[in-house]
C-alpha cells in the first residue's frame, strides 16, 4: 500500500513546510533576480502563465481593433497594410505566443506536482525554453518600433499567420516583415522542442514511487502525448522556416515559384505543422478538463483507459489529417477523399472523450464552481466545434466553406470556446495552489457569463457571413452583400468579452492581495498537487509521495473505500 | 449525519420531480432552475441566429445556398444533408448535457460523495461503433459529390476559358476565340436546350489566389507554376458576384470578381465585339468605326515573346504624333498619343495600337465592363479619372502607381479610354 507515507491528511500540520521562503526577504532587486535565474518548475510554469497573458490582452486588443475596422463596410478606420498586419500578429500571437506558453505553463507547472515529482526533469532546459520563447515574443513584437517605426506599423508581418509563400519571397514582400516572423517563431520553435523532450524525460522518468503509467493522473498523459506531438510536428515548421530563410537570403529556390520553386510545399509543411499543432493546443485544454470535470461532479473520469487511449488516438490521426486544409488547392479526387477519411476518423476519438465527461457527470453531485462553469460550457462548445469540423470535412462543402468566416468561425470556437475557456477554468481552478489565494467567485461569475454571452454573440453569428460568401482576411467588405448587421452583432459581442477578460485581470491582481485564504486542497480534490501546501514549497513535497491508485487522496480521504481495492 | 444525508436524499427526489413538472411546463410556482434558464436561453439564441441566417441567405448576393449552378447546387445538397445529421447529433448530446447538468445538479450543504462509477465497456464500444457507422455514411455521401464535380468529363461544346490571377486582378483568357479581358468573366447560360459549361484552366502570375463565386461553385486556388481546373454551369442569365478568396496581399479585400452569365445570342455578341480591335491612332471621327481591324485580335500569344517588341510609336505616323505634341485638346486623340507616350503602355494592352504591355489588365475593350480596378469603383468617367490621377486613393496597395502627369494629361488618357468601347 504505502499511502502511510503520504501526510497524514490534506491540511494537517504534518509534512507542511514552514521554512520561510528565502527569496522573500531579500530587497526588491534580490526578487527580480531570483525570478530571472530560477530553475523551479513552479515558477518558470507561472512565467509562462504570465508572460503569456500578457500577449493575450495585445492580441486582444489586436482582435478588437480588427472588429473596429470591420463594423462598417468600406470603413476607412484602418488603413489595409495595417489591418493585414493586425490579424497576422493576432493569429501568429494567439497560437505561439499565448497558448503554446500557457498551456506549458500549466504543464510545468502541474505535471511534477501530479506525478510526486520535485522537478522537471531538466530544470535548466527548462528555463532555456522560456527565455528563448519569451525572446522570440518580444523579437517579433520588436517588428512594431523596427524599421520605420510605429506610425508606418514599422516591419510587422502582413502575410498571415500560415505565411503562404510566394507571397512571403522577397519578390513579394520585400523589406524585414518575414524575416522578423520566420526568425520568432524558429526561436519559439526550439523553445517548444526543449520544453516537450523535459515533459516526456519528466513523465517517463520521474514518477513517484508506485505510480504506475496507468496509475498517473490524465493530465500528464496528455502533457506526454502532446510532447510527443510537438517533436514531430514542430521540426517540420522549423526546416520551412530555414528553407524559407534560405529563400530570402541565400538564393534558393524552395518556394520561389518565380525560378521553378513550389507554393505548394510550403502549404504542406505548414499544415503537417498546423494541423497538429491544433492538437497540441486542445490536448492541455482536455487535459484540464479531465482533471476538473471529475472533482466538480464528485466521481471518478469516466473510462480512464479509454480516456487515454483516445487521447493518443488523436493524436496519431492528427498526424494524418493536414492536407484538408488544402482542398482547394488542386488535390486529386483521391487526395481529397483520402483527407475527408482520416479527418473524419478524428471524430470517433474525440466523440469518446466528449462522451466520457458526459457520463462523469451523470450519477454526480455537481458543483458549480467557476471552474466548473467555464468545464461546462468547454464541453457544450466543443461539441458545435466538432460538429463545424465535420463539415469542414465534407471536401466538396469545404470549397465553399475554405477561407471564409465560417472556417475563422470553427477555429474560434475550437480555440476559444474550447482552449481559452479551458484556461480561465485552469486559472480559477489552480489559481489558489499557485497563489494560496482563492480568486474571488463572485467577480469569477461575472467573468463567466459575460465571456459565453460575448462569445455566443461573437462566434455563433461569425458562421453566417461565411455561408453567404465573406472571405476571411479582408479589410473591408461591400456593403451590398448582406454581411453589414452580421459583421456588426460580431464586433459587438467581441467588445463583451473584452470586458470579461478585463474582470479576469482584476479578479487575479485584486485577490492576489485581498483573496480569501486557499489552504492546501481547497476544491476537496483527489490528485497529489493538492497534498502539498499553497503555494508549494520550492522542493513541493517533503516527504517523496507513494501511490496506489490514480487518485492518492481520495484513497486518504476514504479509508473505508479506497480506490486501490477497485484498480 | 445519518439524518440529514437521508433528508438531503429526499429533497433530492423532491426536486427531481419538480424539475420534470417543468419539463411538462406545468405553472405551479416551480421555478426553472438558473441553470436550465441560461441554457433555454442558449437555445433560443441558436434558433435566433439559424432563422436570422435563413432570411439573410435570401438576401445576400453571395450566399452559397442560392446556387445557380451545378457543382454549387451539388455542393448544397450534401450541405444540407450534413447539417441534417450533425444537427440531429448536437440537440442529442447537448440535451443528455442539459439534462444531465440539472438532474445530478448538487445539494447546498450536501458533502456526500455519489457512487463512483470508473467506466463501462458495453457503453463506451456503443458510443464508439455508432459514430463509425455514422462517418461511414457521411464519408459515401461526400466521395459521390467529390467525383461527379471533381472528375467531370468535359463536353466538346464546352467553352473553355483561362484565368490568370494576379496582384490584385483577374485576367480571362478565351483560347477559342482569341479574346483577352480583365475582371469581369462573360460565359454563356448552360440550360438543357444549350448545354454549354465553362471548363477553366486557372494559374496565377505571382501570388496564390483563390477563384470564388459562391452562387456558382465552390473555390479553387490559382498557383503559380501550376494549372488548376474549375468548371461553372449557370443556368440563369445574370450577374454572379464573388471574390479572391486567397489572401494575396494589401488589396486582397479589393480583388472582387464578377460572372456574367449571358445567353447563347448575348454572348454571341459580347464575343464578338470583344475580338475587334482598336485603331493604331485615332482620326476624329473614328473612334466608332473599328470593324475592319475584325479578327487578329486577343491571340493568347499575341502579346507574348512571339509578338517581338512594340515598334516606337514615334517610328510610326510619326507626322500625325507630332501634331499632338504639347496639344492642350483634351480630345480621345491627344489622350491616345500622351497614353502610348507615357508609362502607360508597358502594363497595358489595347489590341490593335502599340501598347501591348501584359503585367496590368487588358484595356482593349475596358468600357465594356462595369468597374474599375478588379471592382473597386464603377467605371465612370470621374471615377476613371480619379484611378487615372492616382490609384491609390481608390484602392491603396493597388500595384498601379500614380503617374504624377499633369491633370490635363490624365484627363486627356480618360477621354481616351472612354472611347474604348
Amino acid at each position: 500500500m504505502g499511502t502511510e507515507s503520504m501526510p497524514t491528511a490534506p491540511g494537517s500540520e504534518a509534512g507542511i513546510d514552514r521554512t520561510p521562503d528565502v527569496t522573500k526577504t531579500g530587497t526588491y532587486l534580490e526578487l527580480v533576480h531570483s525570478w530571472i535565474v530560477t530553475v523551479d518548475h513552479k515558477r518558470l510554469g507561472i512565467l509562462y502563465i504570465c508572460y503569456a497573458l500578457v500577449f493575450l490582452l495585445v492580441a486582444g486588443v489586436e482582435a478588437l481593433l480588427i472588429r473596429a475596422q470591420l463594423f462598417f463596410p468600406h470603413n476607412d478606420f484602418i488603413s489595409p497594410f495595417t489591418f493585414n498586419r493586425l490579424f497576422t500578429m493576432h493569429g501568429t500571437t494567439m497560437v505561439f505566443f499565448v497558448g503554446m506558453p500557457i498551456l506549458f505553463g500549466f504543464g510545468n507547472y502541474l505535471v511534477p506536482l501530479m506525478i510526486g515529482a520535485r522537478d522537471m526533469a531538466f530544470p535548466r532546459l527548462n528555463a532555456f525554453s522560456f527565455w528563448i520563447s519569451a525572446f522570440a515574443g518580444i523579437l517579433l513584437y520588436y517588428s512594431f518600433i523596427g524599421g520605420v517605426g510605429l506610425a508606418g506599423t514599422g516591419s510587422a508581418p502582413d502575410v498571415a499567420w500560415f505565411a503562404y509563400a510566394p507571397l512571403t519571397e522577397r519578390a513579394f514582400s520585400p523589406g524585414h516583415t518575414v524575416d522578423y516572423w520566420a526568425v520568432a517563431l524558429l526561436a519559439s520553435g526550439i523553445g517548444s522542442i526543449g520544453t516537450a523532450i523535459n515533459f516526456l524525460a519528466t513523465v517517463f522518468c520521474m514518477r513517484c514511487r508506485g505510480m504506475t503509467l496507468f496509475r498517473m493522473p490524465l493530465l500528464p498523459w496528455l502533457y506526454a502525448t502532446v510532447s510527443f506531438l510537438v517533436l514531430v510536428a514542430v521540426s517540420p515548421l522549423t526546416a520551412c522556416q530555414a528553407m524559407l530563410l534560405i529563400d530570402r537570403y541565400l538564393g534558393g529556390h524552395f518556394f520561389d515559384t518565380q525560378t521553378g520553386g513550389s507554393a505548394i510545399l510550403w502549404a504542406h509543411f505548414f499544415w503537417i505543422f498546423g494541423h497538429p499543432e491544433v492538437y497540441v493546443l486542445v490536448l492541455p485544454a482536455f487535459a484540464f478538463a479531465n482533471e476538473i470535470i471529475p472533482v466538480f461532479s464528485r466521481k471518478a473520469i469516466f473510462g480512464y483507459p479509454a480516456m487515454v487511449s483516445a487521447s493518443v488516438g488523436i493524436a496519431f490521426i492528427s498526424l494524418s489529417v493536414w492536407a484538408h486544409h488544402m482542398f482547394t488547392i488542386g488535390m486529386t479526387s483521391f487526395g481529397n477523399a483520402f483527407f475527408t477519411l482520416s479527418t473524419m476518423l478524428v471524430s470517433i476519438p474525440t466523440g469518446i472523450k466528449t462522451f466520457n465527461w458526459l457520463a462523469t457527470i451523470w450519477g454526480g453531485k455537481i458543483r458549480f464552481a467557476t471552474p466548473m462553469l467555464f468545464s461546462v460550457a468547454f464541453v457544450f462548445q466543443f461539441v458545435i466545434a466538432g460538429l463545424t469540423g465535420i463539415m469542414l470535412s465534407i471536401s466538396p462543402w469545404n470549397w465553399q466553406t475554405h477561407n471564409s468566416y465560417f472556417v475563422v468561425a470553427h477555429f474560434h470556437y475550437v480555440l476559444v470556446g474550447a482552449i481559452v475557456f479551458m484556461i480561465f477554468a485552469a486559472i480559477y481552478y489552480w489559481y489558489p495552489k499557485m497563489t494560496g489565494r482563492m480568486l474571488d467567485e463572485r467577480l469569477g461569475k461575472w467573468h463567466f457569463w459575460l465571456m459565453v454571452i460575448g462569445f455566443h454573440v461573437t462566434f455563433d453569428t461569425m458562421h453566417i457571413p461565411g455561408l453567404l460568401g465573406m472571405p476571411r482576411q479582408i479589410f473591408t467588405y461591400e456593403p451590398d452583400r448582406g454581411w453589414t448587421l452580421l459583421n456588426q452583432i460580431v464586433s459587438v459581442g467581441g467588445f463583451i468579452q473584452a470586458i470579461a477578460v478585463a474582470i479576469l485581470v482584476y479578479n487575479l491582481v485584486h485577490s492576489y492581495f485581498r483573496g480569501a485564504e486557499a489552504g492546501p486542497d481547497p476544491w476537496d480534490a483527489w490528485t497529489l498537487e493538492w497534498s502539498t501546501t499553497s503555494p508549494p514549497p520550492a522542493y513541493n513535497f517533503p516527504v517523496e509521495p507513494v501511490v496506489a491508485s490514480r487518485r492518492p487522496l481520495w484513497d486518504l480521504k476514504h479509508p473505508e473505500d479506497p480506490d486501490s481495492t477497485f484498480e | 449525519m445519518c439524518f440529514i444525508s437521508v433528508e438531503s436524499q429526499l429533497s433530492h427526489r423532491v426536486e427531481h420531480h419538480s424539475v420534470i413538472v417543468c419539463q411538462f411546463g406545468t405553472p405551479q410556482g416551480l421555478r426553472i432552475p438558473m441553470r436550465s434558464r441560461t441554457l433555454i436561453c442558449r437555445r433560443f439564441l441558436a434558433l435566433a441566429l439559424f432563422s436570422a441566417s435563413a432570411v439573410a441567405c435570401g438576401a445576400s448576393s453571395t450566399s452559397t445556398f442560392s446556387h445557380a449552378s451545378t457543382p454549387a447546387s451539388e455542393v448544397n445538397g450534401i450541405s444540407i444533408f450534413v447539417l441534417t445529421i450533425t444537427g440531429l447529433i448536437f440537440v442529442g448530446v447537448s440535451g443528455l448535457l442539459v439534462y444531465a447538468l440539472v438532474r445530478y445538479r448538487g445539494r447546498e450543504g450536501d458533502r456526500t460523495e455519489p457512487a463512483q462509477v470508473f467506466g463501462s465497456v458495453q457503453i463506451e464500444l456503443s458510443w464508439t461503433i455508432i459514430p463509425i457507422l455514422i462517418i461511414v455514411v457521411l464519408f459515401l455521401t461526400t466521395t459521390r459529390v467529390l467525383f461527379s464535380v471533381q472528375d467531370a468529363p468535359r463536353p466538346a461544346t464546352a467553352l473553355d476559358v483561362i484565368v490568370v490571377g494576379h496582384q490584385f486582378w483577374w485576367e480571362f483568357r478565351y483560347p477559342q476565340y482569341n479574346v483577352v479581358t480583365a475582371n469581369e468573366l462573360h460565359v454563356p447560360v448552360s440550360s438543357n436546350a444549350t448545354d454549354r459549361p465553362t471548363f477553366m484552366k486557372l494559374t496565377s502570375a505571382d501570388v496564390i489566389h483563390s477563384f470564388w463565386v459562391p452562387q456558382l461553385a465552390g473555390k479553387t486556388d490559382l498557383l503559380p507554376n501550376r494549372v488548376n481546373e474549375m468548371w461553372i454551369d449557370p443556368h440563369k442569365p445574370g450577374m454572379y458576384e464573388g471574390q479572391c478568396a486567397q489572401f494575396c496581399g494589401a488589396e486582397h479585400a479589393k480583388m472582387l470578381l464578377r460572372v456574367y452569365a449571358d445567353t447563347p445570342e448575348q454572348f454571341q455578341l459580347w464575343i464578338a465585339n470583344q475580338q475587334k480591335t482598336q485603331p493604331e491612332i485615332l482620326t476624329p471621327g473614328s473612334s466608332e468605326d473599328t470593324s475592319a481591324n475584325h479578327g487578329n485580335a486577343g491571340d493568347i500569344v499575341r502579346a507574348g515573346t512571339n509578338a517581338g517588341p512594340p515598334s516606337s510609336p514615334a517610328g510610326r505616323g510619326g507626322a500625325v504624333a507630332t501634331s499632338y505634341e504639347n496639344s492642350q485638346e483634351i480630345s480621345p486623340q491627344v489622350g491616345q498619343h500622351v497614353f502610348e507616350h507615357e508609362a502607360c503602355i508597358s502594363c497595358h494592352t489595347v489590341a490593335g495600337t502599340a501598347a501591348t504591355g501584359r503585367y496590368g489588365p487588358d484595356l482593349t475593350h475596358m468600357m465594356s465592363r462595369a468597374t474599375i480596378g478588379s471592382g473597386a469603383a464603377l467605371n465612370t468617367k470621374e471615377r476613371l479619372l480619379a484611378w487615372v490621377t492616382d490609384p491609390n486613393q481608390i484602392k491603396p496597395g493597388s500595384l498601379m502607381p500614380a503617374m504624377h502627369l499633369t491633370d490635363r494629361q490624365n484627363e486627356q488618357i480618360t477621354a481616351y479610354l472612354l472611347t474604348l468601347k
